[in-house]
């Protein structure tokens, strides 16, 4: 399959099953929604070494908010329910809680429900007062700008972390260039991340080490300095490789993202220098979904 | 279906325990068999069809015309379904009532909503004193659910309430959310005195500034978020509070006297 030039490789991107969760950020202006989404979603970028895979879904306008406010929706995954509720009372203790006008609230109505401001109300100190409204109850901490209002409870549910293509390029700055205008592309998609640093991965790994203590490592076989010396995927043209990592709420999400990425990528085309479209997996052994590249563009 | 509708035919001169007239007590019995149920009514017991004539078939949907305030425990306990009641209700109306809707139109005595957990009552009157509190003896008075009286309301309005939310858009008498534990009281007129007596926690909503006793506490003018949820919360509803949305108020908290937890707010 070729798409404007670009070669689609007949590979599939190997995900796995998370469990994930949303929670509405909201303050007195967009700025500091994100100056705590962006605290919160820090450091989140695998679960490898991090605990949990954490972005900003997308901004929410007032009227989508439960307290009328500007705020943005964040995702986060983990491997596991216990990992995701203990990272998510960690990060929302040291993220939201001590943020200027921020507050949090479910982001998922149904799902279990798992803890979001329950824990954090005892920094009241026995000042903390419940309310319930509307069959939810919230949680009111007095803090020293006024007070930290949170809702006790999110929704957890199944999702699919892992979902990824790869850009295959003649130079470095044209795999960034079609990297970002996927990220461009696929932040409109709801229900994912692209967990990493701007959305793009440069460090893709491989499965083991030569070092014992290490469980992942270079993907040499993708890394274009090394074309000579392993056994390379790489063609003689390509110059650079970059990743994007896909989590959503349900497979169907993450397919979406999947074409709407590599659409936006394939748009720069082989006139701009981008050769390849791949995908990492593990040889379809380890993850319980598959994301075949060319029946998600087909 | 039509309603299942019970028509006083007489004024009472003695007290009637109208309790077993729910949905969940009434439902699948024939008409004869609701007929026959017996109401304490003063020192002996009355068949139902001696004082009401009775129509209607629909259990899940009850209500009382010619109402008075003899008719004592309307909604006792009730587990769902709709009870309106036309003209006037007595003491305990929606006693320990669980689920369902009750709806008055005229006024109630003493002990409304007592013990309510859960589901809605809607008073259009007036209501006596100890609205959403404890009997003598209880621990807790009310305990989830929404009240909204359109009238006044007496003394001692959530005294020992623990749970729920009662908007009253009249007036209140003395004593309002003594003892009170949690929940939310919100009064559109004014306030007698002694308001917040012995208030261990809970939130007093006022559109006028009360007259307040010493172990009360000025805490200052605040915009408080939360305000807006439960403005959002009431946005449904059929009462003047749906009409607000306002999150700047004074705050004033106690009772200090006994822990000084609660709070009133004031909007300004």
């Amino acid at each position: 399959m070729i798409i404007n030039g670009v070669a689609i490789d007949d590979t599939f991107a190997e995900a796995f099953g998370m469990r994930g969760t949303r929670v509405i950020i909201t303050a007195q202006n967009l700025k500091w929604a994100y100056n705590a989404a962006n605290a919160m979603t820090g450091f989140a970028t695998s679960v490898i070494a991090c605990g949990v895979e954490a972005g900003i879904e997308r901004e929410l306008e007032p009227s989508e908010t439960p307290d009328g406010r500007p705020g943005v929706a964040v995702l986060m995954f983990a491997m596991g329910s216990a990992v995701l509720m203990k990272q998510l009372e960690t990060r929302m203790g040291q993220c939201v809680l001590t943020c200027p006008t921020a507050a949090a609230f479910s982001g998922i109505e149904g799902g279990d429900r798992i803890n979001l401001g329950k824990n954090l109300r005892f920094f009241g100190d026995g000042f903390q007062i419940s309310k319930q409204f509307g069959g939810k109850r919230y949680w009111r901490v007095p803090v020293m700008d006024g007070e930290f209002l949170t809702e006790e409870k999110t929704g957890m549910v199944r999702a699919v972390g892992g979902g990824n293509f790869l850009v295959l390029a003649e130079s470095q700055p044209q795999a960034l260039a079609a990297c970002e205008a996927a990220i461009e592309a696929m932040k409109k998609i709801p229900n994912v991340i692209m967990p990493f640093p701007g959305g793009v991965v440069r460090s893709g790994s491989k499965v083991g080490s030569k070092y014992k203590t290490l469980i992942a490592s270079t993907n040499d076989a993708f890394c274009p300095t090394l074309k000579g010396i392993t056994k390379t995927d790489l063609s003689p043209e390509i110059e650079s490789v970059m990743e994007i990592v896909i989590d959503g709420l349900t497979d169907e999400d993450v397919r979406k993202a999947t074409r709407a990425g590599i659409a936006a990528a394939c748009e720069l085309g082989a006139k701009n220098g981008i050769k390849r479209i791949s995908a990492g997996n593990y040889g379809g052994k380890l993850g319980q979904f598959q994301f075949h590249l060319r029946e998600i563009m087909a | 279906m039509s309603a299942l509708t019970f028509t006083l035919k007489t004024a009472p001169q003695q007290r009637i325990d109208c309790s077993p007239l729910t949905s969940d007590n009434l439902a699948e019995k024939s008409a004869a068999e609701i007929g026959a149920i017996e109401l304490q009514h003063g020192n002996r017991k009355v068949r139902v069809d001696a004082l009401f004539d009775i129509a209607g078939t629909d259990a899940n949907d009850i209500v009382i015309h010619n109402g008075c305030d003899k008719l004592d425990y309307i909604g006792h306990s009730m587990k769902g379904g709709r009870i309106t009641v036309h003209g006037g209700a007595g003491c305990y109306f929606g006693f320990q009532m669980k689920k369902g809707e009750i709806v008055l139109h005229g006024n109630a005595d003493a002990f409304a909503a007592s013990g309510m957990a859960g589901g809605s009552m809607h008073i259009h009157g007036n209501v006596g004193d100890f609205l959403a509190s404890a009997i003598p003896g209880d621990r807790k008075g009310m305990k989830g659910g929404l009240v909204i009286v359109t009238g006044n309301a007496g003394d001692r309005v959530g005294d020992q309430m623990r749970r729920g939310i009662v908007l009253i858009e009249g007036n209140v008498g003395a004593y309002c959310a003594s003892r009170m534990l949690a929940g939310t009281i919100g009064v559109m007129g004014s306030v007698g005195d002694y308001i917040g007596y012995g208030m261990r926690r809970g939130t007093l909503l006022l559109f006028n500034t009360p007259k307040l006793h010493a172990t009360l506490q000025d805490c200052g003018t605040h915009t408080l978020p939360f305000l807006k949820l439960m403005f959002k919360s009431f946005s449904g509803l059929p009462s003047k509070f749906a009409t607000f949305n306002m999150n700047r108020v004074q705050r004033y908290a106690g009772d200090l006297a006994n822990d000084g937890k609660g709070e009133i707010l004031v909007f300004i």
